[in-house]
């Protein structure tokens, strides 16, 4: 592998870890969203780069997967369920902007940590891209958890999804199966999420987690 | 397998007879036909499921039968049919009360053929992406029915599963990942290395680190699906919302499918000798599940949670054996998973009519259940009695053999093991006295009940626990020895 296609997958996966930390500080739904569109479209391009180097066309498959579903259909969606919902002001933050920031760059310090000593053996590019890939996913947990708003915890899970492909296209020459399958379960999961959003709308006009977490332990 | 000249493959159909079901279910609108039809569609994927016992067809890359999931398809299928029948008279109580109306009941009736589908489809799978691709698939289809309801509580509940339950499949995706990796420079590319039994005819070649990481993810990931504490959070909610019978197909397979996927996993961890041994996290994860639920047992104020927990507390004695290995310890471990899985569906069959009489979930609304309904109040009974584990029914014996063949290797993990199941004992002892005996508290009027699935599981517990056939001890005794 020339130096030049190690560089370039290296940048791409970089960046999206970077846009993952972008998402962390933002703190109105519409921005939230830009970002995610952003972030699929990074993915989008760093799938398509490997299929490149990989030389494996299928890879294609995924990548316009990438950009045709998860940088324009649904963030397009979202954007429209946020106007019907009349929610698109402050998302409210467990944790503070800092803290967050702090945690998530101890989780891709962990992530860097952990892949890279258990993955000496593989080649290099695969390497590197799981440990980027695994920064993705926790950076999507951490998320998840630090925000209390349904769509906005909805975009940390979509984001850790992203964070899994990059993954599986890493995988050198990983059947293709598992990206068809990648790509359904974020569609599946979006129409769920979508009948869920709309159910919780009729029945109590707001999409605040918290407001649904009335009850905690047992109820009555 | 060939019946009037026409080649039949049982595997086959086990997976389309639920997937014919589901898509005509979902166009027939008249409920009382779709309730039988869902009837017979799961009668029809059982005894495809006994016949598998028989025939044996060919692994390819994508299925795979032997002994291990042969087990688990016909518990599954047959827990899933009798559900089936209690399901029916369930749902056409809740028709009546008007707490489902048409249109959802056709829904739920496609989506219970759909989580018979698509836990078939784990059973069987040979590849680990395919498996994995059926495990979120029978979560996602569980979701929907644990939202059934509408109500605030069953969105709360469902939302929660959703999101703990997709954080479970994504970690497990990034373990199945990670062994693909572990696995590429051995087999090579494409898809032998994504292939179950080729994996594990040459694990002892790949490298133990990219192993002992994946482990984790995976345990983790499906962890949560198998409702392990601390990853349990989903599990009471999704149970005490749904529909009756969801929570009886939860507790009594789809934690069983879950955990299934574990141990295929982890004979791949053992037939590598430089990996970390899966055992201890198992033990750890197993133990601290169950004291948890255990003292967790008291607190309960809702009948469904009250049981969802002794779930939690059952998975952790069934993780815990598993994680202990060797001959006994499987054969305790499946002997356990058999039991739990007929006694908990039972219960829960026993609860969703008592649920339906009384108009509520609420332990303290009921009372006096042997002097209103003495049926339904007995079985009730003689199901906790199962469940709490007292001789001569068959949890007693398969917790016997678990504590007995712990006690030989690790005292110390046994009297933790003991512990946690005698407080589990009282609490549930506790609850139950509540509910069976004293004043008549509620609405006392008739219940339209099916009985025959409680008491056909009850009765196949009782016998198990007081003489097992020499042809079904050999036979779980040749799973253990798989198991390793």
């Amino acid at each position: 592998m020339s130096n030049i296609d190690f560089d370039v997958a290296h940048l791409l996966a970089g960046s999206l870890v970077l846009v993952s930390f972008l998402q962390l500080y933002q703190d109105r739904l519409y921005a939230l969203l830009n970002i995610y569109a952003l972030h699929a479209l990074v993915l989008a391009a760093s799938v398509a780069w490997q299929a490149f180097v990989q030389d494996a066309p299928h890879l294609y498959v995924t990548a316009l997967i990438a950009l045709v579903f998860k940088a324009i259909v649904i963030p397009v969606a979202l954007h429209r369920i946020i106007v019907r919902l009349g929610i698109h002001r402050e998302i409210e933050k467990v944790v503070g902007v800092g803290p967050a920031m702090l945690a998530g760059i101890g989780l891709v310090a962990l992530s860097m940590v952990v892949m890279l000593r258990v993955t000496h053996e593989a080649d290099p590019l695969a390497r590197e891209d799981l440990a980027f890939a695994l920064s993705v996913v926790l950076l999507g947990l951490l998320m998840m958890i630090t925000r209390r708003n349904a769509v906005s915890q909805v975009v940390g899970f979509m984001s850790l999804e992203n964070g899994l492909v990059l993954a599986a296209t890493g995988a050198k020459g990983m059947p293709l199966v598992v990206e068809i399958s990648i790509a359904f379960s974020v569609l599946i999961a979006f129409i769920v999420i979508g009948i869920f959003l709309f159910r919780i709308r009729e029945r109590f006009d707001t999409v605040d987690v918290q407001v649904l977490d009335r009850f905690r332990g047992d109820r009555r | 397998m060939t019946i009037a000249g026409v080649t039949f493959n049982p595997i086959a159909g086990v997976l389309l007879i639920p997937a014919i079901a589901a898509a005509l279910l979902a166009l027939l609108p008249a409920y009382r036909v779709t309730a039988r039809l869902n009837v017979l569609a799961t009668a029809l994927t059982f005894t495809c499921a006994v016949s598998l016992l028989f025939s044996r067809p060919q692994p390819n890359a994508y299925l795979l039968l032997d002994d291990l999931n042969g087990t688990f398809i016909v518990l599954t299928t047959f827990v899933g049919f009798t559900t089936s029948i209690f399901s029916a008279s369930y749902i056409s109580h809740e028709l009546d009360v008007g707490r489902l109306t048409p249109p959802f009941v056709r829904f739920y009736h496609a989506m219970y053929q759909v989580l018979m589908f698509a836990m078939n489809l784990a059973l069987v799978a040979n590849n680990i992406g395919l498996m994995w691709v059926a495990i979120e698939l029978a979560t996602l289809t569980t979701v929907l029915m644990v939202g059934i309801y509408r109500t605030h509580e069953a969105l709360e509940a469902a939302w929660k599963y959703f999101i703990l339950g997709s954080v479970g499949i994504a970690l497990a995706l990034f373990g199945t990942i990670l062994v693909y990796m572990a696995a590429r420079p051995v087999v090579g590319e494409g898809l032998d290395a994504m292939v179950w039994s080729v994996l594990v005819a040459r694990a002892s070649a790949f490298d133990p680190a990219l192993l002992d990481v994946a482990f984790v993810f995976l345990l983790l990931g499906y962890g949560t699906k198998v409702g392990l504490a601390p990853l349990h959070a989903w599990l009471p909610d999704a149970h005490a919302e749904g529909p009756t019978p969801i929570s009886a197909v939860l507790s009594g397979l789809l934690l069983n499918v879950a955990l299934y996927a574990l141990l295929r996993f982890k004979m791949l961890m053992a037939a590598n000798a430089g990996a970390l041994a899966p055992g201890p996290l198992m033990v750890t994860l197993g133990l601290l599940s169950l004291v948890f639920a255990a003292f967790m047992l008291y607190r309960r104020r809702d009948i469904k949670r009250l049981f969802a927990y002794s779930s939690i507390e059952h998975m952790g004695i069934i993780t815990f054996a598993f994680g202990m290995g060797g001959p006994l310890a499987n054969f305790a471990g499946l002997l356990h998973m058999t039991m739990h899985s007929l006694t908990k569906s039972a219960i829960f069959f026993a609860v969703g009519h008592v649920a339906q009489v009384k108009g509520t979930q609420r332990i303290a609304d009921m009372g006096g259940l042997t002097e209103t309904h003495p049926v339904l109040g007995w079985g009730l009974i003689l199901g906790v009695v199962a469940i709490a584990g007292l001789p001569p029914l068959g949890i007693f014996m398969s917790e016997f053999l678990v504590v007995s063949s712990t006690f030989a290797r690790a005292p110390l993990l046994a009297l933790i093991l003991v512990f946690g199941i005698l407080v589990g004992l009282a609490a549930l002892f506790l609850r139950l006295n509540g509910i069976a005996f004293g004043e008549p508290k509620g609405p006392t009027g008739k219940v339209e009940a099916s009985y025959v699935p409680m008491f056909a599981h009850l009765t196949i517990v009782l016998v198990a626990g007081v003489y097992m056939p020499p042809a079904l001890v050999a036979w779980f005794q040749n799973v253990a020895g798989l198991l390793g």
